[in-house]
C-alpha cells in the first residue's frame, strides 16, 4: 500500500497520543479513540491497537476484541475510496443485489476487497437512510441514487483520476 | 432584525443533498446577487421536506409555492419570474398523479394536506443550523416553562396524562419510564438519546437530528430535570456523519445561548451532553447493548431486568429514550398534554412518523396521527404503487417486524392493531413491496440481516437464525423439504421464547409472518420448484419461443455456457441442464423471444 492515507509515519503517532491524552482517565473512551484512530491511520494495524491499549490502560485483549465486534473498523488497509452499497431494505426491494453484482463484475473483486491498484475497497453497508432514492450507494461521502447497473461504469470513471 | 420579503427553504435532506440540492443553493445565491435582490430574499438550506424523491425541491415563501426537480439550470428562471415578477414557473410544480393538475401551493399537496406534524413540526421548515430560527418556533419554551414554573413530580404527570409511548418500537408508556428512572436509587442518573436507527428502511431519527437537532436537545433537558440528571448522552450511529455534525453543531449554540451547561436560564439547574458515535453494530440499537457500547465495550446486550432505569450507564439509573420520542416531547409541553392526548387512538396517543419506501410512488416521510390506515398511508399520502402494478404486502417494523397484506389495508395503524396483525410498529419503517417481490426472498433477506447481526452472546440467536437463513436458502434455491416450513415455524418459536435480546426475540417474525401469509409462495418454492413472483434466479427457467425466435443466433453467442444451439434462420433451442441463469441471452434477444418462466 502505497496511498498516503495509509503510511504509518511518525507524524501520525503523535497525532494519535495527543487523541489517546484527550480521553485517558475518561470512562467508555475507547471506541472514540478507535474512530480517531482509524482516521488518522485509515485502519488499526497491531502497533496502533498496542499504542492505543498502552496509552487508555486497557488490556490489547480487549482493545482487539471491541474491534472486531464492530463492523466499521478495519484490520486491513483500505482502497483510496470505499464504495458502500446500501442492502437495507427499501434498496434490497428495488434491486440493490443486482447493483451489488454488477459492481464485483466491474471492479473485478469480491466484498469486503479492494482493487489491486487500490483505488477501490468495495463494501456493504447498512440502510444509510436514503430509502426515497433506493437503490443507493456512496463512495466516500458522496451519495449516488436510483441506481442501475448501467449507471455504474460512469460513476467509477469520476473517481480513476 | 433584518427582514426579507421572501424565503426561499431548499432542502438539505439525504435525498436531495444527492441529487444536486449544494449546487442549486450556490446558484440562487448567485442569482440574487446577479439581480440584487440579496437584501430582499433569503435562502435557507433546511432539513428534509419529506419527498425524497422529487428532489432537489424548493419552498417559496411567504406564498408556499412548491418547486420540484429543480436544477441548477431553472434557478434564473425562478429568480426572474417568481421573485422578480411574481409569476409562478408552472413546469416546476407538482402535478398530481394520474389526473396531471398541477397544485402550486405545498399545503394543498396530498402528501403534506394529509400529515399531522408535531415530530416533525419544524423539520424542512427551518435552518437547523440556527438556534434563533428554533427559538422564533417557540423553541427552548417548553424548557423556560418547566424550570421556572413545574416540579419534576408535576413533568412526569403531565407526561403521562399526555399518554406518549416510546416510538422506538416497543411502545413503552414514556412518563412510566420518567417515573421508574427517578425513583429508582442512586445517583448520578443518566439521559440516553437513541439515535442508532438501524432498522434498515426506517430514516426519521436521522431526519429529524438533521433538520431540527435543537428539539431533542431540548427534550433531554427536560427528561434530566425531571429524573434528576446532570450528564446525557446521544449515540448516534457512524452511518449519519450529518446528524452528527448538526446535533454537535445545536450542541454549540445551546451552550451559547445557556440552554445546555452550568445554570441553565439563571434557575441553578445544569445539564450537559455528549455525542457517542457508533461504529457499525445493529444490536447497538437494543438499549443494554447500546448502554456497553457507550462504555467503551462490545456492544453486547445484557438480560433484563435488571432495567436501565435502574440499572444502566456504568450501573446506574438511566432513561433511554429514543430520538422521534424526545421530538415530541417540546410540542407536549408547549400546547398540554390534553391537546396531545386528543390525537390518536384510544391506546396510541400523537401521530407517528412513516418511512415509505419501496415500491410505492411518493417515497419520503410522512407524519400521521395513531390510527390512519394503511390504504391512506399508501394510496392517498404515497400515491400508490407505479407502473401500474399491484399491491402485494407492506413490511412494518423491519427485521423485526412483519407483513401485511392487502386484508389489514382498512386497518387504523397503531401499536394494539399492528401487533394483533402480526405485525409490528417498531421505527416507523413502512416497506411497500408489490408482485414483483418474492416473500421467500424478502423474509431471507431480512434474516441474512439479523444473523449477519447477531452478537453471537446467546446461543437461540447465533446459531438458531444461522439454521434458518440454511432452510431459507435451500428453498429459495429449490431444495426445499416439504417438512421446512414445520421446522422453520418450531425452530422460531424456540427462539422467540430463549434468545437473549429483542434481536433475537424478534429475528423469526418476518418468517414468520411470511409463512402465515404467504404460505402458498412458500409452497409453490418447495414442492412445484417455482418463485411464482420470479425473483429467486435458481427457480426460474428460461426457454425460448419459437415463434417469434428468428434464429440469428445472438443468444448463441452470448451465452457463456454453450447452452443455446440452433441452426440461422431457425428457432434456437436452451438446454436447461446447461443453463446458468445468467440472463445474457434475455439481455441481449432482440425479438424478445427469450421467456423467462
Amino acid at each position: 500500500m502505497s496511498e498516503p492515507c495509509c503510511q504509518i509515519t511518525d507524524e501520525k503517532y503523535l497525532k494519535l497520543d495527543e487523541v489517546i491524552n484527550q480521553y485517558k482517565g475518561k470512562a467508555g473512551g475507547l471506541i472514540p479513540v478507535l474512530h480517531q484512530a482509524q482516521l488518522i491511520f485509515g485502519y488499526l494495524p497491531k502497533d496502533v491497537q498496542i499504542r492505543v491499549a498502552e496509552g487508555l490502560g486497557i488490556p490489547l485483549s480487549e482493545v482487539y476484541s471491541v474491534i472486531t465486534f464492530y463492523s466499521l473498523f478495519s484490520l486491513q488497509p483500505r482502497g483510496k475510496h470505499t464504495i458502500g452499497v446500501c442492502l437495507g431494505t427499501a434498496c434490497y426491494v428495488k434491486g440493490a443485489a443486482e447493483i451489488l453484482q454488477a459492481l464485483e463484475e466491474n471492479l473485478g473483486v469480491k466484498v469486503g476487497e479492494s482493487t489491486e491498484d487500490g483505488l477501490f475497497s468495495l463494501m456493504q453497508t447498512r440502510c444509510i437512510g436514503a430509502c426515497g432514492l433506493a437503490p443507493v450507494l456512496t463512495i466516500g461521502e458522496d451519495v449516488y441514487g436510483r441506481l442501475t447497473p448501467e449507471m455504474l461504469p460512469d460513476i467509477l470513471k469520476r473517481y480513476e483520476q | 432584525m433584518e427582514m426579507f420579503r421572501s424565503h426561499v427553504l431548499i432542502c438539505g435532506g439525504a435525498g436531495c443533498l444527492s441529487t444536486g440540492c449544494k449546487a442549486v443553493l450556490a446558484q440562487f445565491l448567485a442569482e440574487l446577487k446577479a439581480h440584487s435582490l440579496e437584501e430582499e430574499v433569503k435562502v435557507v438550506e433546511t432539513g428534509c421536506i419529506g419527498t425524497c424523491d422529487l428532489g432537489p425541491v424548493i419552498v417559496v415563501y411567504p406564498e408556499g409555492v412548491f418547486y420540484q426537480k429543480v436544477k441548477v439550470d431553472d434557478v434564473k428562471e425562478i429568480v426572474e419570474e417568481h421573485l422578480l415578477k411574481g409569476r409562478y414557473v408552472t413546469r416546476l410544480l407538482y402535478e398530481r398523479p394520474v389526473s396531471g393538475e398541477q397544485i402550486p401551493h405545498y399545503g394543498d399537496i396530498d402528501f403534506f394536506r394529509r400529515q399531522k406534524r408535531i415530530a416533525l413540526r419544524n423539520v424542512g421548515l427551518i435552518d437547523p443550523e440556527s438556534i434563533e430560527e428554533y427559538i422564533a418556533q417557540d423553541g427552548y419554551f417548553a424548557l423556560g416553562k418547566i424550570l421556572t414554573e413545574y416540579t419534576p413530580e408535576q413533568v412526569i404527570e403531565e407526561l403521562k396524562a399526555s399518554g406518549l409511548r416510546g416510538r422506538g418500537g416497543a411502545g413503552f408508556p414514556t412518563g412510566l419510564k420518567w417515573e421508574f428512572t427517578r425513583n429508582a436509587p442512586g445517583n448520578p442518573k443518566y439521559v440516553v438519546c437513541n439515535a442508532d436507527e438501524g432498522d434498515p428502511g426506517a430514516f426519521m431519527d436521522r431526519s429529524v437530528l438533521e433538520g431540527d437537532p435543537h428539539s431533542v436537545i431540548e427534550a433531554m433537558a427536560i427528561a434530566a430535570y425531571a429524573i434528576g440528571a446532570k450528564q446525557g448522552y446521544v449515540y448516534v450511529r457512524a452511518e449519519y456523519p450529518l446528524a452528527v455534525e448538526r446535533l454537535s453543531h445545536a450542541m454549540d449554540q445551546a451552550r451559547q445561548y445557556g440552554m445546555l451547561g452550568e445554570n441553565i436560564l439563571n434557575t441553578g439547574f445544569s445539564f450537559d451532553l455528549e455525542i457517542r458515535v457508533g461504529a457499525g453494530a445493529f444490536v447497538c440499537g437494543e438499549e443494554t447493548a447500546l448502554i456497553a457500547s457507550i462504555e467503551g465495550k462490545r456492544g453486547e446486550p445484557n438480560p433484563k431486568p435488571p432495567f436501565p432505569a435502574t440499572s444502566g450507564l456504568w450501573g446506574k439509573p438511566t432513561l433511554i429514550n429514543n430520538v422521534e420520542t424526545y421530538a415530541n416531547i417540546p410540542a407536549i409541553f408547549q400546547r398540554g398534554a390534553e391537546w396531545f392526548a386528543q390525537i390518536g387512538t384510544e391506546k396510541s396517543k400523537g401521530t407517528k412518523v412513516f418511512a415509505l419506501a419501496g415500491k410505492v410512488r411518493n417515497t419520503g416521510l410522512v407524519e400521521v396521527p395513531m390510527g390512519t390506515t394503511l390504504r391512506e398511508i399508501i394510496f392517498d399520502l404515497g400515491g400508490g404503487i407505479p407502473e401500474g402494478k399491484k399491491f402485494k404486502a407492506a413490511q412494518t417494523g423491519g427485521p423485526s417486524g412483519g407483513c401485511l397484506t392487502e386484508k389489514d389495508l382498512d386497518l387504523p395503524i397503531d401499536f394494539e392493531s399492528l401487533k394483533a396483525a402480526g405485525s409490528m410498529m417498531g421505527s416507523g419503517g413502512l416497506i411497500v413491496m408489490d408482485e414483483d417481490n418474492c416473500m421467500v426472498d424478502v423474509a431471507r433477506f431480512f434474516l441474512e440481516f439479523t444473523q449477519d447481526e447477531s452478537c453471537g452472546k446467546c446461543t437461540p440467536c447465533r446459531v438458531g437464525t444461522k439454521r434458518m437463513l440454511e432452510i431459507l436458502t435451500r428453498i429459495t434455491k429449490g431444495e426445499g423439504r416439504e417438512e421446512d416450513l414445520g421446522l422453520l415455524e418450531e425452530l422460531a418459536e424456540n427462539i422467540q421464547a430463549t434468545a437473549l435480546c429483542g434481536l433475537g426475540q424478534s429475528a423469526p417474525n418476518p418468517v414468520l409472518s411470511t409463512i402465515k401469509n404467504f404460505r402458498d409462495e412458500y409452497i409453490a418454492h418447495i414442492r412445484d420448484k417455482e418463485c411464482p413472483a420470479k425473483v429467486c434466479r435458481a427457480l426460474m427457467k428460461y426457454t425460448i419461443t419459437s415463434e417469434l425466435c428468428k434464429g440469428c443466433g445472438l443468444c448463441a453467442r452470448y451465452c457463456p455456457e454453450k447452452a443455446i444451439t440452433g441452426e440461422p434462420k431457425k428457432p434456437y433451442t436452451i438446454d436447461q441442464s446447461l443453463c446458468i441463469k445468467c440472463g445474457n441471452c434475455l439481455d441481449k434477444c432482440p425479438f424478445n423471444a427469450i421467456e423467462l418462466k
